[in-house]
């Protein structure tokens, strides 16, 4: 076997900054009021029932010395700065053209609410954007507002319920039909907006039957929820009699474009007959996804479903772009103001350098290297691919399973993406729940990775199931060369442990008597 | 596969060659191969319309900023927008660290391979805990409309009544969010959402009418402060005892940066908190930069409602530093898909590193002063602005950063008065006209620590000057 480059994390023992400082230290000063503005409004100008009394107990520390610690924290996230294959998320490039860009005051020093005469050009993106995953999806129109792709599943579920009250049919339309491996959030903003939950048990064949389906649709469905291909990098080719057979029963069909990139310039969601669709901006479109965003929900829909949709809508007058708030059938809103403005310029700048070429041929290659990966995998034993009897090569991602390997060795996903990290290799995906395969693990090369990069992945796999064979507790207590050692999982579900700010911690740990407020 | 000629720099193995060694690693003849899965018809039939690939960065770059200097910003003019989303100064060191790869770019490694970033979230929520004076602080959800929705809901399900009274005087935006979360009303379990009036002459709250709507139906009573428009809600401890006395929640919305000189609402009796934390350190982004916060006493009842993250301290197996790891993880949407609590997915949680940057910049004495500054300069504006003939400031004397301007006496409407303004590069305050008919012809005027004097007599003589 070649030799595996050697890693060791940052390390710094890092203080907690509430622990750094001394009385009196400052990092960021502001001006007195001026004089003129002092005499003018004297002072005790808070209401004295308001007036704060304590100081609050932050730390005072210089500037320098907030820069120096917070740069530590951040040498201490490997943060996809080694290889992440980080299946489902579709690990990208993020262009610093288009961050650097987004920072310029033009956009980072704009308020929401400025008359539109002095947001032509932020407005003009949006739309060109709009038109650009117009052509993606066939959909007529796309909103921003969504801050996530789960919070694009909620407007869906929020779209939906506006379209049947406008029928009169809110109180007879209660179901959401989806599979057991969608997305969480699709059956949990489903949930949340209202609707009973009817989860489609999969087949063999890794996708749930029409007969479970056309049992399941009814008078009482609103709408199906679907992805596809799934997570195990299976493409159900029924899906479009899945649409015929939920559009007979009257529901409306939503597909969760979470999975876009092995198929992006291939499929057209309103050619298969879909109402609406989402992407996710901050995945298949190149925008950073900021440890857990600022991330968007791209959600687009049909003529018929727009009248529906959360305001405001950018839209193309003659010229001139302007925002239409005036939709009386609206949803209303699923979050404040337009959306995250920044992700979607750096979702329009990914478009633009891609063109509609370099979307198919990236479509095209995250395809390939998945299939590379496959192979790849399946010659490391103890290793065994989801859905055995699908024979046909699985499209950008695939589920995996460690079941063999754990049955001989004790060794499980978890001690695997713990190990990977001493490599510096970023800890790898393993499955949302419910878990259909054991100790599963979910890798995407997406086109951003090389095939050294995946080769080098591979090895690395390699090596830690060779250690899981030859030395298990080499893995199971890993990571050893990580800023901080594996944690004890005790405090977390104990209500006199579980330490969610520093004031709690010194309270029950330290017995430190500040009090938590009034009771 | 396309007749792409050049290799693209965001992908590896567009160089030539590499696709094709891969397939013949995995027999596979053709890339069309690959995509055996996908029956023929289901192929797109309408081929890709985009605009041409601007695949250099050097045309990119151009094209991005040509659009962007399209827009006229609240740099390049003197703005008083707020409602939401407010201009404050962003410390240099803030944008350095969001602007970090590391942190930028991340998903979601171990608690190990994160350590750093999970440590800047629990210093996020600890810092903004010393700051509330509460023991819980979740990590930030999509906004604060989106915090009230959640945090309503979670008054609902504790309590299992289906009501929330809020101010008559809330702001539209945030409603629509919150009566979006709470439900159409066909639906069973729908949340009605009820107005308390409001004292004319201060916009507080009416005690009267609040005591009178609180019934044993209501989950929570939802106030902030400072109020949409400005106000302090001096009976705030009042409030929060005839909340409790009718065994409903006490949802108290509050504006971080006030916090240097406003009292903690876990001072008066909050349940449960909730926020923006665009304040703390992020721009305005066009309202790309907004965040909410939840946070509210460290009892097992309120933890076990929370939808999202909780970041916990954790010991480690060593003996060495702390680690920090997820609190009750299995309650989230996550774990328990439908059955969850709300539901949670990507969020805001850059902003929630941005925070804990600019809290620890700022310090006590930095919180005090930026308060000082915002509360003086703000009544030194409406001081000014009340001196032109035809204004009235509304409540002047009781309020933070935000006060309502009323130009009923100018003859003029606010649509007509913001566009003469903005001739002179100032953007006037939100329109309020059309929003809450009952305040006239009154706009919503911001004053931060960003505006100084000279800039608050620049508007003054301004609007003199447009109003002859």
């Amino acid at each position: 076997m070649t030799r595996l480059p050697e890693f060791h994390a940052a390390k710094w023992d890092e203080p907690l900054v509430m622990e750094m400082g001394r009385p009196g230290g400052r990092g960021q000063l502001f001006p007195a009021p001026e004089p003129e503005v002092a005499e003018a409004v004297g002072t005790g100008l808070i209401p004295a029932a308001m007036a704060r009394k304590d100081r609050p107990e932050l730390p005072e520390i210089t500037e320098f010395e907030a820069q120096r610690h917070y740069l530590h924290l951040s040498q201490m996230t490997l943060g996809m700065m080694g290889i992440s294959l980080f299946g489902t998320c579709t690990m990208k490039y993020n262009s610093k053209t288009a961050e650097y860009a987004t920072l310029r005051p033009e956009l980072a020093e704009v308020h929401p609410y400025q008359h539109p005469d002095t947001l032509q050009g932020v407005l003009e993106i949006i739309h060109d954007f709009d038109v650009i995953l117009r052509s993606l999806s066939g959909m007529d129109q796309f909103i921003f507002q969504a801050g996530g792709g789960a919070d694009a599943a909620y407007t869906m579920a929020t779209v939906a319920r506006a379209y049947w009250a406008d029928r009169g049919l809110l109180g007879q339309r209660t179901e959401m039909v989806t599979s057991v491996q969608a997305h969480p959030c699709n059956p949990a903003t489903a949930a949340a907006a209202g609707f009973t939950v009817v989860n489609l048990p999969l087949e063999d064949n890794g996708y749930p039957s029409l007969d479970a389906l056309k049992a399941a649709v009814s008078d009482k469905t609103a709408l199906i929820m679907i992805n596809n291909p799934d997570d195990m990098g299976i493409y159900n080719p029924e899906i479009k009699e899945w649409v015929r057979i939920a559009k007979e029963a009257g529901a409306l069909c939503f597909y969760d474009h979470a999975n876009f990139n092995g198929v992006m310039g291939k499929l057209c969601a309103r050619e298969l007959g879909f109402d609406a669709c989402m992407f996710m901006l901050h995945k298949t479109f190149g925008a950073p996804k900021g440890g857990g965003g600022p991330a968007v929900g791209a959600f687009g829909c049909s003529d018929e479903l727009a009248p529906y949709l959360p305001c405001p809508v950018v839209v193309k007058n003659g010229d001139r772009y302007e925002l239409d708030d005036d939709r009386p059938k609206s949803a209303g809103k699923v979050r404040e103001y337009w959306g995250n403005v920044p992700q979607v310029v750096k979702a329009y700048a990914w478009a633009r350098a891609m063109g509609a070429e370099g979307i198919e041929l990236a479509s095209d290659i995250s395809v390939v290297a998945n299939n590379y990966m496959d192979k790849k995998l399946a010659e490391i034993p103890g290793l065994a691919i989801s859905n055995p009897d699908v024979t046909q090569r699985r499209m950008e991602m695939t589920r995996w399973s460690l079941g063999p390997l754990t049955e001989e060795t004790g060794v499980g996903t978890a001690d695997f993406a713990n190990r990977m990290a001493d490599y510096g290799i970023d800890p790898w995906w393993m499955s949302h729940e419910p878990w259909i395969v054991p100790e599963p693990f979910t890798p995407e090369a997406g086109e951003l990775w090389s095939k050294e990069d995946i080769d080098h992945w591979i090895a690395v796999v390699a090596q830690i199931a060779q250690e899981a064979r030859e030395n298990p507790e080499l893995v199971k207590t890993a990571p050893h060369n990580q800023p901080v050692a594996q944690l004890k999982g005790d405090a977390f579900e104990d209500p006199e442990k579980w330490a969610m700010t520093w004031r709690a911690y010194k309270r029950k740990v330290a017995g430190d008597t500040a009090t938590q407020g009034v009771a | 596969m396309t007749s792409q000629t050049r290799a693209h720099p965001w992908m590896a193995n567009s160089a030539p060659g590499a696709v094709q060694a891969m397939l013949d690693e995995i027999g596979a003849a053709s890339v069309a191969e690959v995509f055996e899965q996908i029956p023929k018809d289901h192929f797109r039939k309408t081929p890709l319309d985009l605009p041409p690939a601007l695949d250099s960065e050097v045309a990119l770059r151009r094209d991005l900023v040509t659009k962007l200097k399209r827009n006229s910003d609240c740099e390049a003019n003197l703005s008083f927008l707020g409602a939401g989303v407010w201009q404050h100064h962003v410390p240099a060191v803030v944008d350095e660290i969001v602007g970090r790869t590391e942190f930028a770019t991340n998903v979601w490694g171990s608690y190990q391979s994160d350590h750093g970033r999970n440590q800047a979230w629990f210093e996020f929520s600890s810092q903004l805990g010393a700051l509330l004076n509460l023991d819980v602080v979740q990590l930030p959800v999509y906004s604060w409309g989106c915090a009230n929705g959640h945090a309503v809901r979670m008054a609902a399900r504790m309590t299992g009544r289906n009501k929330v009274l809020v101010s008559a005087l809330s702001d539209p935006e945030r409603l629509s969010v919150l009566r979006t979360y709470c439900q159409p009303s066909e639906m069973d379990s729908h949340i009605e959402v009820v107005s308390v009036a409001t004292d004319p002459t201060s916009g507080r709250l009416d005690l009267g009418d609040l005591a009178a709507k609180l019934g044993d139906d209501v989950a929570a009573v939802y106030f902030e402060n400072p109020a949409y428009l400005g106000t302090i809600e001096t009976e705030s401890a009042e409030i929060a005892r005839l909340a409790r006395a009718a065994g409903a929640e006490t949802i108290v919305g509050v504006d971080p940066v006030s916090l240097g000189v406003m009292t903690a609402p876990g001072d008066y009796g909050a349940d449960i908190v909730t926020g923006p934390v665009q304040p703390l350190g992020v721009h305005m982004h066009c309202g790309g930069g907004v965040g909410g916060f939840i946070a509210s006493r460290d009892e097992a009842r309120y933890v076990h409602e929370y939808n999202g993250f909780l970041v916990s301290v954790a010991e480690t197996v060593q003996d060495g530093p702390l680690g920090f790891g997820l609190a009750c993880p299995h309650q989230n949407s996550y774990g328990s898909r439908e059955h969850g609590k709300d539901w949670t997915g990507n969020s805001t949680y850059l902003w929630a590193i941005a925070g804990a940057v600019y809290m620890s910049l700022l310090g006590p004495d930095g919180f005090r002063e930026l308060g000082e500054l915002i509360v003086a300069r703000a009544r030194y504006a409406a001081k000014l602005l009340g001196a032109v003939p035809g204004v009235r400031i509304v409540w002047p004397d009781t309020t933070f950063k935000e006060f309502v301007v009323n130009f009923d006496d100018t003859g003029e409407t606010v649509e007509d008065i913001n566009a003469s303004l903005r001739k002179h590069k100032i953007f006037g305050g939100i329109d309020l006209s059309n929003q809450i008919p009952s305040l006239g012809k009154s706009a919503l005027y911001c004053v931060t620590e960003v505006h100084t004097a000279a800039d608050i007599r620049r508007l003054a003589d301004t609007l003199k000057e447009v109003l002859k």
